[in-house]
């Protein structure tokens, strides 16, 4: 397969192993494991910030990192429309950097959450979501301490379908019982206006083998497949 | 005009719109429980001191407000940046 992906690194990142994993071992896909100042845009068809806590968290969960020369070099690929993913702690760098909407904040309950939950999907026609049915309910764990999604415009998110995936119970249903962090409306990813761009707070690394999976889903392969199924798309 | 050396205290703090569960809790938890009935409201934040060089206060201010608007210091979706106190040393 001629796909290839960078997953980046930044210091504090520790999903970025997780993700290289599946990404060559379930997906078989060539991936690369690429240090932040090294990484250049060419070389590549997709581009992952994986999870961690990049510079420590420090200031505010991925301030520093939206600084890093990689964030120049994913800027290209989002202009001429290649992926760039941000999982986590990614999501937070992807917010920072501005090249998706809103901020993620302390969690309401102050906690760090880490649990599986159900996300059911409302956009999928976007470069993370095309191999799946909208109102799918996805089978994933979270783990954040700042995961709760703030924007004062949400009104302009949901008429340009810039929310894909919302917490839910396991029938799909929207609830407040389901929302782990306090985000608002449920918010677990958005992405840009082209739909190139997603960030989202739970973990498809960590749903996408069965040995690793409470009920034995692997509905985080579904993400995977969609990003290769676009960017196989586009070659 | 010579420089001089300024130091300007800077605090960040969530928009009100934005919930602030840190203050929340410090006023329900801590506050409310041990009487203090007359504190109405609480807000948590983050604080910055910042040494520099300028030639005068305003522009002292003016340099850390707009290095903070240039390098997001501050998010502006969620914090409101407030200068707090701008000293001559």
């Amino acid at each position: 397969m001629k796909v290839r992906i960078a997953v980046l690194m930044f210091p504090g990142s520790n999903c970025d192993l997780d993700t290289v994993h599946v990404l060559k071992e379930v997906m078989k896909v060539k991936t690369d494991l690429v240090w932040h100042n090294h990484f250049k845009e060419r070389d590549y068809d997709g581009v992952i910030l994986p999870g961690g806590f990049a510079f420590g968290d420090y200031l505010r969960a991925g301030i520093i990192a939206a600084h890093s020369p990689a964030i120049d070099e994913a800027r290209i690929m989002l202009k001429d429309g290649r992926p760039v993913i941000g999982i986590c702690n990614g999501f937070q760098i992807l917010t920072e950097a501005q090249f998706l909407p809103g901020a993620l904040l302390q969690n309401d309950s102050l906690k760090f959450i880490c649990k599986w939950v159900n996300l059911v999907v409302e956009n999928n026609k976007t470069v993370l979501s095309n191999k799946m049915k909208k109102g799918e309910v996805i089978d994933i764990p979270i783990a954040h301490g700042e995961g709760r999604f703030f924007t004062d415009d949400i009104k302009e998110l949901e008429e340009n379908n810039q929310i894909v995936f919302r917490y839910a119970d396991e029938e799909g249903n929207v609830t407040d019982a389901s929302n782990p962090n306090g985000s608002l409306g449920n918010i677990a990813g958005v992405c840009n206006l082209e739909q190139n761009c997603i960030g989202l707070m739970p973990h498809p690394e960590r749903a996408s083998e069965a040995i690793i999976s409470p009920k034995g889903t692997t509905h985080g392969r579904l993400f995977f497949e969609s990003v290769i199924e676009y960017i196989t798309k586009r070659l | 005009m010579d420089e001089s050396e300024f130091i300007i205290e800077v605090s960040l703090e969530n928009k009100p719109a934005a919930r602030d569960p840190v203050a929340e809790t410090i006023k329900r938890d801590l506050i409310a429980k041990k009487g203090y009935d007359m504190i109405s409201n609480v807000r948590s934040g983050q604080y910055l001191r910042i040494n520099l060089l300028a030639k005068s206060e305003n522009e002292a201010k003016e340099i850390v407000t707009n290095m903070c608007n240039d390098l997001r210091i501050f998010n502006p979706v969620t914090q409101n940046l407030t200068v707090l106190n701008v000293k001559k040393l």
